[in-house]
C-alpha cells in the first residue's frame, strides 16, 4: 500500500523523495496552479546565521540540513541532471546600524556558547568587509560573515525534485486538489475535487497553507498563518556578488535578487509599490552601483508560519500513520527533510529526535 | 540591410558614439532605428546562450533591442538619438559563476 | 486636499485618444499617458511628424490620424508622452517613470487602451538578428524613413498585403510574400462573406492591396508550410514548401506576421477576468458592450479588448469615455446611453469583416504550436519541446512551467511567449485554453530601475489635476 504526500511543494516532495529511497511506495498529491505556492517564490537560501537565536534546537537542526546540503545537490544532480546551483562559500549578513549589528553579534555568541562554540561567524567592520566586497556602499557599517550559510536555486530544486521522485518510481499527481482524507488507523482514502480516490496505508500532510482545511480531520491543530513575502529581481548582471545575504543575492543565472519583506497581510499575494520601493532603497543602501540596474520582476509570496517561526513536525494522535510536516525555511532543510525525516515518519530506531518541534509546545 | 525610402531626404543629423564608433542619424529617430540604418543588425548577445539578436518589434515588447546607453541597459527601439550620446553593448553575461 | 484625475487613460492610440477627447468634453479632468514620444498609437504612429515622402508612402489612411492628434492638442487632455506605465492598482492607481523619474497618480476611473501586440510567429530561425515583425517594418518606415532593401514577408493577414504594397511605393519591392493560409481557409471563410460585404470598402482595399503586389512583379506564394529562417547570427535565406516544391530566397531580412491579439499585460496584472477567443486563437479581457472589465474602476477601449482596428478602437473608446463619464457622475445613464446607441451600431457595421478575417488568415498550427526545436520564449530561451517535457512532468498551467524552466521570467515578461505556452499546454493536457490560463503578471509591467522604485518610497501625495 503507499505512502501518500499531500502538497507537492519543496517539503512534500523532499519527504517523498526520501521514501522512495527506503524503497517505499509514494503518491504525492498536488493542487492546482494558481494555489499558494511558496515553493515557487522563496528567496533561495540556506540560511544559518541568526535562526533560532532563542532555539538552539532549531540552529542545531538547520546546521545538520546545512551540513546534508553537499551530498543532497549531488545526489539530485546525478539522479536528475538538474544541477540546482548550490553554492556554500557562506553568506553576509550587511548592517547599515552600529547598534543593531553590535547586537545581531551579542546574540550570536550567546547561541555559540550555547551549542559549544561550534558555530563559527566573524563581525566584519567596514573595512574588512570592504576588502571582501568592494561594492558597498558607505552606509553599510559592517557585516556578519559564516561559512555555515550558502543558497541554491530553489526553482531548479523543485524541478530536480519532481523528476528525482518520479525516476525513483514515486507518482505524482498534479491538479489533485484533496477535499477530504478519510482517516483511520493505518487506513487512508483520499477523495480528491475530481472525484477520484487514493488509498493509502500511511499520509503525510505537507501542504503548506492548504494543510489548515485537512488537519483537523487527521486530528492536528495546524496552528499555521501566511506571512508575505516580497521579492524584487533585477536584470541579469556579470556575476560580483559571491556571498548571498539574508536579503540579498546574485542568482546563478546573473538576477539580482532582493527581499524579503514581512507583513501580516492575510492571504494577499499581491505585491505593493511601498513595500517594493523599500526593498529597492535597502538594495541600493547596501550596493550603490545598483542604482541604475533595472527591476525586471517583482512578486509576493506567502510564508508559512507556526506561532515560534520553527517548523512542525507531529504525528497523529487519532489516526496513526499519519504526520504533518511543515515549516517556514524549506529550502534550507530540504536536505534534511529528504535524509533524516523519513526515519521519522517510517518510526524507525535511527529516527532524528524531533520531538521539540512537536504541536504540544504550543499547549500551554 | 536598410536604406531611406524614396523621396526621404535628410536635412539635419545628429551623431552619437556606437561602441565608440560615431554614427550618424536623424533627430527624432530611435537608437535602433538609426542603428540598423547604419548596417548594425546584431545588438547584443543573449545572456543564457550568446547568441546573436537585433530588435524584433520595435514597439517596445520583445526587449531583444537592449544596448546600453549612458551607461543603463534600455531599449533602443524606445529611446531617440542625441548628438553625443554614448552607445554601447551589453556586458556578456557568463553563466558559470566563479566560487 | 489633491484631487485624482476624473479618469485616466493608459494609451494614446485611437482608442485613448477619443476617450480622452471624449471625456474631456463632458467635462472630465482627464490624464492620457502614453510611452511613445508622440500621440498615434502603433496605426497613426509618429503621424505628426510625418514627412512628405512617408506620407505618400504610408497612404491617406495614415493621414487621418493627424486630425485625432490636433484635436487632442488643442483639448483639455492632460497628455504625458514618454511615459512607461509600469504598474496599475485595483484602485485606480497608476505608477509610470519618464526618464527616470517614478510618479503615481489616482483615477476614479482607468480606460485601458494600450492596442494589441502582434502575435507570436515562432519558427525554426526566429530569433536571428534579421527577423523582425512586419509591423516592426513598418514602425522604421513611419518614424525613421527606412525600408528593408530585400525583404521577404512571411505569414498571414491584411498588414502583410498594407506593408508589402507600402515597400513597393517605397522603392524597396519585396524579393517574395510568403503566405500561410490555405484556399481551404479561404473556402471556410466564404461562409463569413455575406455580413462581411457590410464592409465591402475594407474588402476592396485589401483587393486593391493584392493587385498592387502583383502589378510590381512581387512573387506571392500561399498556402506555405516548413518555413524556416536561416543563417549563421544573421538572416541570410528563407526556405518553404508550396506548390509543391522546395523554395529558398536568400534575404537579410525576414518580416513575420500572423495578424495581432490583444496586449494584456495591464488587464492581466489588475486580475481582470479574460476568455479565450477560439476564433482568434487569443484571450481577451472579458467586458460589457461598454468596454466595462470585470472590476468597475477598469475599461477597456480599442484592440486591448478584442481585435477590431483602428476605426473600431476610436468608436470604441468614445463609448467607454461615455460610460466612465456616467459611472462617476457627471452625465446622467440616459444620456450615455442615447449617446451610445449610434456609436454601438456604426461599431458593429465596422466589425462585420471581421469573422471572415479571422477565417481567411488563421495562423498555422506549427506557429500556434511550434515544433520540439522551436524557441518560443525568446529571452530565456525555452523550447516548445521543454514545454512538452514540463507537461509530460505533470506541469498543468503556465505559472507552473514558468517555474520549472523560466519562460516568461525575463525582460518581456512573457509578452512573446505566454499565448505559446498556454496553447501547447492546452493540447498536451488536453484542458481547454481557459483552464490552463495565463502567467500571473506582476510589476513592473516594463523593466525600471532601482532608483526609480526606491523614489517611491514614502507614497507621495496624489498628484492634483491641475
Ligand atoms: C505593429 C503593428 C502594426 C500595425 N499596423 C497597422 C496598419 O498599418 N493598419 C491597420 O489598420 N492596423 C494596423 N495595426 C492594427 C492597429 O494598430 C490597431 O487596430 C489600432 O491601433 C488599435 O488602436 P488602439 O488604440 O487600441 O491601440 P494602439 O494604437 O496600439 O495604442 C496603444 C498605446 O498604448 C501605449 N501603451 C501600451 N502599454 C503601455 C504602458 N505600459 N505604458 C504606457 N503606454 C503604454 C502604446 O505605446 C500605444 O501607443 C497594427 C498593429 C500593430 C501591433
Ligand atoms: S525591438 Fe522589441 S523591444 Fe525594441
Amino acid at each position: 500500500m503507499a505512502h501518500i504526500v499531500i502538497g507537492g511543494g519543496v517539503v512534500g516532495l523532499s519527504i517523498a523523495y526520501g521514501l522512495l529511497k527506503r524503497g517505499k511506495d509514494v503518491v504525492v498529491l498536488d493542487g492546482a496552479d494558481d494555489d499558494f505556492r511558496a515553493s515557487r517564490g522563496n528567496f533561495g537560501l540556506i540560511w544559518i546565521q541568526g535562526k533560532g537565536e532563542h532555539a538552539p534546537h532549531y540552529a542545531t537542526w538547520s546546521r545538520r540540513s546545512a551540513d546534508l546540503w553537499a551530498g543532497f545537490a549531488k545526489d539530485l544532480l546525478v539522479e536528475t541532471g538538474v544541477d540546482v546551483a548550490y553554492q556554500d562559500a557562506g553568506g553576509i549578513d550587511y548592517f547599515t546600524d552600529e547598534d543593531v549589528l553590535e547586537k545581531r553579534g551579542r546574540s550570536l555568541s550567546q547561541l555559540a556558547q550555547q551549542l559549544d562554540d561550534d558555530y563559527p561567524f566573524e563581525i566584519l567592520d567596514h573595512s574588512k568587509l570592504k576588502a571582501l566586497v568592494p561594492e558597498i556602499g558607505p552606509k553599510v557599517v559592517g557585516g556578519i560573515y559564516s561559512p555555515m550559510d550558502g543558497h541554491v536555486n530553489p526553482l531548479s530544486l523543485l524541478r530536480a525534485l519532481s523528476i528525482a521522485v518520479r525516476n525513483a518510481g514515486g507518482t505524482i499527481r498534479t491538479g489533485a486538489q484533496v477535499i477530504s482524507v478519510g482517516a483511520r488507523d493505518r487506513d487512508f482514502s483520499v477523495l480528491l475535487a475530481d472525484g477520484a480516490k487514493i488509498d493509502g496505508d500511511a499520509l503525510v500532510l505537507a501542504a503548506g497553507l492548504g494543510s489548515v482545511e485537512l488537519a483537523e480531520e487527521l486530528g492536528f491543530d495546524a496552528p499555521i498563518r501566511p506571512q508575505q513575502g516580497q521579492v524584487l529581481i533585477t536584470e541579469k548582471l556579470p556575476h560580483f556578488l559571491k556571498y548571498p545575504s539574508g536579503t540579498i543575492r546574485q542568482v546563478n543565472e546573473g538576477g539580482v535578487q532582493i527581499g524579503a519583506s514581512k507583513s501580516e497581510a492575510g492571504t494577499n499575494d499581491s505585491e505593493d509599490i511601498a513595500t517594493s520601493a523599500s526593498l529597492a532603497q535597502h538594495a541600493i543602501d547596501i550596493f550603490p552601483h545598483l542604482e541604475r540596474v533595472k527591476l525586471v520582476r517583482s512578486w509576493a509570496a506567502l510564508r508559512i508560519m507556526s506561532p515560534d517561526g520553527y517548523p512542525i513536525y507531529q504525528r497523529s494522535q487519532s489516526a496513526r500513520g499519519a504526520s504533518f510536516v511543515t515549516c517556514h525555511s524549506g529550502i534550507t532543510l530540504a536536505a534534511a527533510h529528504a535524509s533524516l525525516m523519513p526515519d521519522w515518519i517510517l518510526e524507525r530506531n535511527r529516527a532524528p529526535d524531533v520531538s521539540q518541534f512537536s504541536e504540544s509546545r504550543f499547549h500551554v | 540591410m536598410f536604406k531611406l525610402m524614396e523621396g526621404e531626404d535628410v536635412q539635419d543629423s545628429v551623431t552619437f558614439l556606437f561602441e565608440n564608433q560615431p554614427v550618424s542619424a536623424t533627430p527624432g529617430m530611435s537608437v535602433a532605428a538609426a542603428l540598423l540604418a547604419a548596417d548594425v543588425s546584431i545588438f547584443r548577445q543573449t545572456p543564457v546562450s550568446q547568441s546573436a539578436r537585433g530588435p524584433f518589434c520595435m514597439m517596445g515588447a520583445c526587449y531583444d533591442c537592449l544596448v546600453f546607453v549612458d551607461g543603463m541597459n534600455v531599449q533602443a527601439c524606445m529611446t531617440k538619438v542625441r548628438d553625443g550620446m554614448k552607445v554601447s553593448r551589453v556586458p556578456i553575461i557568463n553563466k558559470d559563476i566563479e566560487t | 486636499m489633491n484631487d485624482p484625475f476624473d479618469i485616466i487613460v493608459i494609451g494614446a492610440g485611437p482608442a485613448g485618444i477619443s476617450a480622452a477627447l471624449e471625456a474631456d468634453h463632458h467635462g472630465a479632468t482627464v490624464c492620457l499617458l502614453d510611452e511613445q514620444a508622440s500621440a498615434g498609437g502603433q496605426i497613426y504612429r509618429n503621424v505628426s511628424q510625418s514627412t512628405s515622402a512617408r506620407t505618400k508612402v504610408l497612404g491617406p489612411d495614415y493621414l487621418e490620424g493627424g486630425k485625432m492628434v490636433r484635436d487632442l492638442e488643442q483639448s483639455g487632455v492632460v497628455h504625458r508622452t514618454g511615459v512607461t506605465v509600469w504598474k496599475v492598482g485595483q484602485d485606480g492607481s497608476v505608477a509610470y517613470s519618464k526618464e527616470e523619474t517614478a510618479a503615481q497618480i489616482k483615477g476614479r476611473h482607468i480606460i485601458i487602451a494600450n492596442g494589441a501586440t502582434e502575435r507570436p510567429t515562432p519558427l525554426p530561425g526566429w530569433t536571428k538578428a534579421g527577423a523582425m515583425t512586419v509591423g516592426a517594418a513598418q514602425i522604421l518606415m513611419k518614424s525613421a524613413g527606412i525600408v528593408p532593401t530585400d525583404a521577404v514577408l512571411i505569414g498571414s493577414g491584411p498588414l502583410l498585403y498594407l506593408v508589402a504594397q507600402q515597400l513597393v511605393s517605397a522603392g524597396a519591392p519585396p524579393k517574395a510574400v510568403i503566405e500561410t493560409q490555405t484556399k481551404k481557409d479561404l473556402l471556410g471563410a466564404t461562409r463569413h462573406l455575406v455580413p462581411a460585404l457590410k464592409g465591402w470598402k475594407q474588402l476592396a482595399k485589401g483587393l486593391q492591396l493584392i493587385a498592387a503586389i502583383r502589378m510590381a512583379g512581387v512573387p506571392r506564394f500561399t498556402a506555405a508550410t516548413n518555413i524556416a529562417i536561416h543563417g549563421e547570427d544573421k538572416v541570410d535565406r528563407v526556405s518553404f514548401d508550396a506548390n509543391g516544391k522546395s523554395h529558398s530566397i536568400q534575404t537579410t531580412s525576414a518580416l513575420l506576421h500572423q495578424g495581432v491579439v490583444p496586449n494584456t499585460q495591464i488587464t492581466r496584472s489588475i486580475g481582470l477576468k479574460h476568455v479565450y477567443n477560439a476564433q482568434q486563437h487569443c484571450f481577451h479581457p472579458v467586458t460589457d458592450a461598454f468596454g466595462q472589465s470585470s472590476n468597475s474602476v477598469f475599461s477597456i477601449a480599442g484592440d486591448g479588448a478584442g481585435i477590431g482596428g483602428a476605426k473600431v478602437a476610436a468608436l470604441s473608446g468614445k463609448i467607454s469615455a461615455l460610460n466612465a463619464v456616467c459611472q462617476i457622475g457627471i452625465i446622467p445613464r440616459g444620456i450615455c446611453e442615447t449617446r451610445a446607441a449610434p456609436l454601438l451600431k456604426k461599431r458593429s457595421s465596422e466589425l462585420a469583416i471581421r469573422p471572415f478575417l479571422d477565417a481567411a488568415y488563421p495562423p498555422p498550427t506549427d506557429v500556434l504550436r511550434p515544433a520540439d526545436d522551436t524557441i518560443i520564449c525568446r529571452c530565456e530561451e525555452v523550447t516548445a519541446g521543454d514545454i512538452r517535457r514540463f507537461a509530460s512532468l505533470g506541469c498543468k498551467g503556465p505559472n507552473q512551467a514558468k517555474s520549472f524552466g523560466r519562460p516568461g521570467m525575463g525582460p518581456c515578461q512573457g509578452r512573446y511567449c505566454g499565448l505559446t505556452v498556454t496553447q501547447i499546454l492546452a493540447h498536451e493536457t488536453n484542458q481547454s485554453h481557459d483552464a490552463v490560463g495565463a502567467y500571473r503578471i506582476r510589476a513592473p509591467l516594463k523593466p525600471i530601475t532601482l532608483k526609480e522604485l526606491a523614489s517611491l518610497e514614502t507614497p507621495k501625495e496624489p498628484e492634483t489635476a491641475t
